[in-house]
């Protein structure tokens, strides 16, 4: 259910964009209001998440550990999955963020029900999917600053020079485009065809995936079959950064969708579990070492609880330690049964 | 309840397929055998906490407070803001689908609520709904729904058929920890009232009486001396400890699977007889008695508030340093929540082995040393004497307990030790040991009798595994660090791996250990007799085959 409702309203805001701007020609508004809009709930969507998720204080050190702690001296530390230091816990947390460790790990587990047994074996698919779609995602990205800038520098050419490098077509073929697009199809895929996943699957999950199919296929379509005014999305887009915004004439409907999508996502991300970039940050089972009985750590709402007292322990069996002979604490008052 | 437990054959039935109907329209059938029974009024009430009644699970009314809702929501509201793992645990997952299948509930028993992406979903779902304006707005469509009767029933069930092992953990991109999920929503429940007996009685047992099982100081004396008793009887060693002693260098505590019942006991005459051939200067105490800690599996307040003891008493005897032995959420609640639960203890010191003078500089805050880190301390420098050969008959494989494995990281301190002490020792499959090891199926306060399902479909992959090593290398032992695993193995192994026993690592150790004035050993901690050595006299060349002879296997 979630898919047909994120299918239909991807092509519903896809429409929407092409009707404003194709029939009632609203081009200020998907041009330039609605942008500056998308940034700014972007910037401060996340701003505030992130001010709020950091208020809240972690009260226990609870990092998840996977190696061999820091111990004797003798016994090798696995500095990496089981940090002693803040420093260390930073190098695991780079190590999830760039080449998404914990992923890496995944296994497929097989049941035989006939003389049971359980077998796993490595399933690295979701690993790959998942960090071929976001560097990609990241490297067109990346290339798109040739349209916010001027002149274009050196390290946005040199991306697109070697993201060109098959030099196939004409325009000739950006790699990163084609394989994020590939990329989020496979991940989609994979949530249809795995029923488990499709089981767990909701319209917060299809939605962003349809949001950048729509994304990256209309900007290959762009590119490579319709063509559209790049000289004229380059003004907008510099009037835009340069708060002087301008409409080009005729650039196209189809560089409006593109765009409206584009605010779409970046409307949609702080609200959504897209902010899982910014919350690994924060995931206090990967960002804490595991120091914790080295290291004082503090709870700043700790409140003291009512412990049943030695005294009152004491107290109430006071005859019995008498009788088997367990000493007894001199300054408690030696009460005759329960108080 | 153990009756109806199906044969494994059955219950190896099991598939994985997911149902025709969405997970939110689908009730939680409360299935008998696959729970415990409901917390009883009195174990509510000795601890002063919420809505004291006895109830029953099999009951349609749980008798809820009235404002029920409102209790669970502000409960929820006041959680999200103390916890930044709770909020970020709520609002990034993605469901990516990568811990679905690494939950040992879920591989046993197939229902889709046991993946932990869907038992967060159950409470994410309400904090949707409540907490986000695109669940307040759309509602289901976006995997929102509001909290109903029928959602803590299902709540209910579904976080008691977590035991906490953060296994999912691990295998998540972000570190979502489905323990923390659990944890904070069995807080929840029981702002209700809706703990299991399981729990709720061994709390308030260790509350009043100082241990889970209420053994009175003076019993506990007793059942420490019975075990001195066995331990004369087999080794011709006396051993006479001492309890409450104030100026002790180091108060021991354990947990009282360990002092209570078999096969921990067998673990404890080994610390026993360590510290006896060490001449430690240490205590036990009556009133901590208790290393476990049944408070964890109710709330971080009950936690704490059972925790506290420890502290309490070691500054009050004025010992040194705290040594605790083979637990595992012990050690989970010691090494991650102690020092700031009830810490910095400013009375006690940086532990310092009296034998050896290691300093466990990374113990300098909490000032508590893990058992297997202060042996494997003394064996590495040669401290005390070890016979491996006493453990020949004994085919051995190591579980690590979830808790010390990933929420500490005590991997290799066990290994060193059993490889020590015994000579055959065989690693399970690698998917299923040290930070990806299997839980019992059993922690978090799930190993009663009438939940017995739960644990054999919980338990099944661990069970596996042994069973793989059983087959492959005729593994008869299965060792572990954790009392809750030696309560709950031995049915387990009954079930999935027969003739497989049960051991903790000290019992391998009292074993092999050479004490000062003992007699010749001819029997195991068990009282069963140990293998026949090879005879020393050349000409009985028959016995050149160092295995162990069969009828050393014992009863």
């Amino acid at each position: 259910m979630g898919l047909v409702y994120a299918l239909v309203l991807v092509m519903g805001l896809a429409l929407t964009a092409w009707i404003g701007v194709q029939t009632l020609g609203l081009y200020y508004l998907f041009g330039v209001l609605i942008p500056y809009t998308a940034m700014l709930i972007f910037f401060l969507g996340i701003l505030f998440r992130l001010i709020k998720w950091a208020r809240i204080p972690n009260p226990f050190p609870i990092p998840t550990t996977g190696g061999q702690q820091k111990s004797l001296s003798w016994i090798k530390h696995a500095r990496l999955d089981n940090p002693f230091t803040q420093g260390e816990a930073f190098l695991r947390l780079l190590s999830e963020i760039f080449l998404f460790r914990s992923l890496f790990r995944n296994l497929s587990s097989r049941l035989e029900t006939q003389n049971p047994s359980l077998t796993f074996s490595s399933a690295k698919w979701l690993w790959l999917f998942a960090i071929v779609f976001h560097y990609a995602f990241i490297l067109t990205v990346f290339r798109h600053l040739r349209f916010f800038t001027n002149p274009v520098p050196w390290a946005v050419k040199t991306a697109e020079a070697l993201d060109g490098w098959l030099e196939v077509g004409i325009p000739e073929v950006l790699i990163s485009g084609v394989v994020l697009l590939l990329a989020v199809t496979l991940l989609m895929a994979r949530r249809l065809l795995i029923s488990k996943l499709r089981y767990i699957s909701l319209l917060n999950d299809y939605f962003p995936l349809f949001l950048l199919m729509g994304i990256a296929g209309t900007g290959a379509l762009m590119r490579y079959v319709f063509g559209i005014d790049a000289a004229g999305a380059k003004q907008l887009a510099m009037g835009l950064v340069s708060f002087k915004p301008v409409i080009p004439g005729n650039i196209g409907s189809l560089f409006f969708v593109h765009l409206f999508l584009v605010c779409t996502l970046l409307a949609y991300f702080p609200f959504s579990k897209l902010m899982h970039p910014v919350g690994i940050f924060l995931s206090p089972t990967r960002t804490m070492p595991n120091n914790s009985r080295a290291v004082h750590h503090e709870n700043p709402w700790n409140y003291p609880v009512k412990f049943h007292t030695y005294p009152a322990y004491e107290a109430e069996f006071h005859e019995k330690m008498t009788e088997a002979g367990i000493p007894l604490d001199e300054t408690a008052p030696h009460l005759k049964g329960k108080d | 309840m153990t009756n109806k437990l199906p044969k494994p054959e059955e219950l190896a039935q099991i598939h994985w397929d997911m149902p025709a109907s969405a997970w939110m329209d689908t009730p939680a059938v409360l299935r008998e055998g696959m729970y415990c029974h409901g917390v009883q009024g009195k174990n509510i009430e000795a601890l002063g906490m919420p809505n004291p009644r006895d109830w029953r699970v099999e009951d349609d009314d749980w008798q809820l407070p009235d404002d029920w809702y409102n209790i669970v929501m502000e409960g929820l509201r006041e959680r999200l803001h103390r916890f930044r793992s709770l909020q970020i645990f709520m609002d990034i997952c993605v469901r990516c689908g990568a811990c679905a299948d690494k939950c040992h509930f879920f591989i046993g028993s197939g229902d889709p609520k046991n993946m932990p992406v869907l038992r967060a979903e159950l409470l994410r779902s309400v904090y949707r709904h409540d907490f986000t304006k695109a669940g307040r707005i759309m509602g289901k469509m976006v995997g929102a729904r509001k909290l109903t009767k029928a959602v803590i029933r299902e709540w209910w069930y579904y976080f008691f058929q977590c035991s906490e092992c953060r296994r999912c953990s691990l295998f998540c991109p972000y570190g979502i920890d489905t323990a923390e999920i659990t944890i904070l929503g069995r807080e929840l429940l029981n702002l209700l009232g809706l703990n299991i007996d399981w729990i709720g009685a061994a709390v308030a047992k260790c509350h009043h009486v100082g241990n889970h099982i209420g053994m009175e100081p003076q019993t506990f004396k007793e059942s420490i001396l019975f075990l001195c008793d066995d331990i004369e009887e087999i080794t011709g060693v006396k051993i006479e400890p001492s309890f409450n002693r104030k100026g002790a260098e180091i108060l021991f505590v354990t947990s009282s699977g360990d002092f209570y019942a078999d096969p921990g006991i067998f673990t404890c005459m080994g610390y026993l007889m360590l510290f006896h051939q060490l001449g430690l200067d240490y205590t036990w105490s009556t009133y901590a008695a208790e290393g476990g800690n049944f408070g964890f599996f109710t709330s971080h307040e009950v936690a704490k508030l059972l925790n506290a003891k420890m502290y309490a008493e070691a500054e009050r005897l004025g010992v040194k340093f705290i040594l605790g032995g083979e637990c595992g959420h012990m050690w989970r609640v010691i090494h991650q929540y102690m020092g700031t639960m009830n810490g910095p203890p400013g009375f006690l010191e940086t532990p310092v082995s009296p034998i050896t003078g290691t300093r466990f500089d990374h113990a300098a805050s909490t000032k508590a040393v893990h058992i297997c880190e202060f042996t494997s301390d003394l064996v590495h420098q040669n401290k005390i004497k070890l016979d491996p050969s006493r453990n020949d008959h004994l085919n051995v494989t190591f579980h690590d307990s979830c808790n010390v494995a990933r929420g500490m990281g005590l991997l290799e301190e066990p290994r060193y030790l059993i490889k020590k002490t015994c000579n055959h020792f065989y690693e399970m499959p690698e998917e299923t040991i040290r930070e990806r090891t299997f839980c019992c199926g059993s922690g978090a306060g799930l190993h009663a009798g009438e939940d017995m399902e739960l644990r054999m479909r919980g338990g099944f992959p661990r069970a596996n595994a042994v069973r793989g090593v059983r087959d492959l290398h005729d593994v008869n032992t299965l060792a572990c660090i954790c009392a809750i695993d030696r309560a709950a193995f031995p049915a387990l192994m009954d079930y999935w791996a027969p003739e497989v026993g049960v051991m903790g690592i000290h019992e391998l150790l009292g074993n092999a250990l050479v004490m000062d004035g003992e007699t010749e050993r001819s029997l195991n901690l068990r009282g069963e007799g140990l293998p026949q050595k090879p005879q020393k006299d050349p000409d009985v060349e028959k016995s050149s085959s160092s295995e162990a002879t069969p009828e050393a296997e014992g009863k």
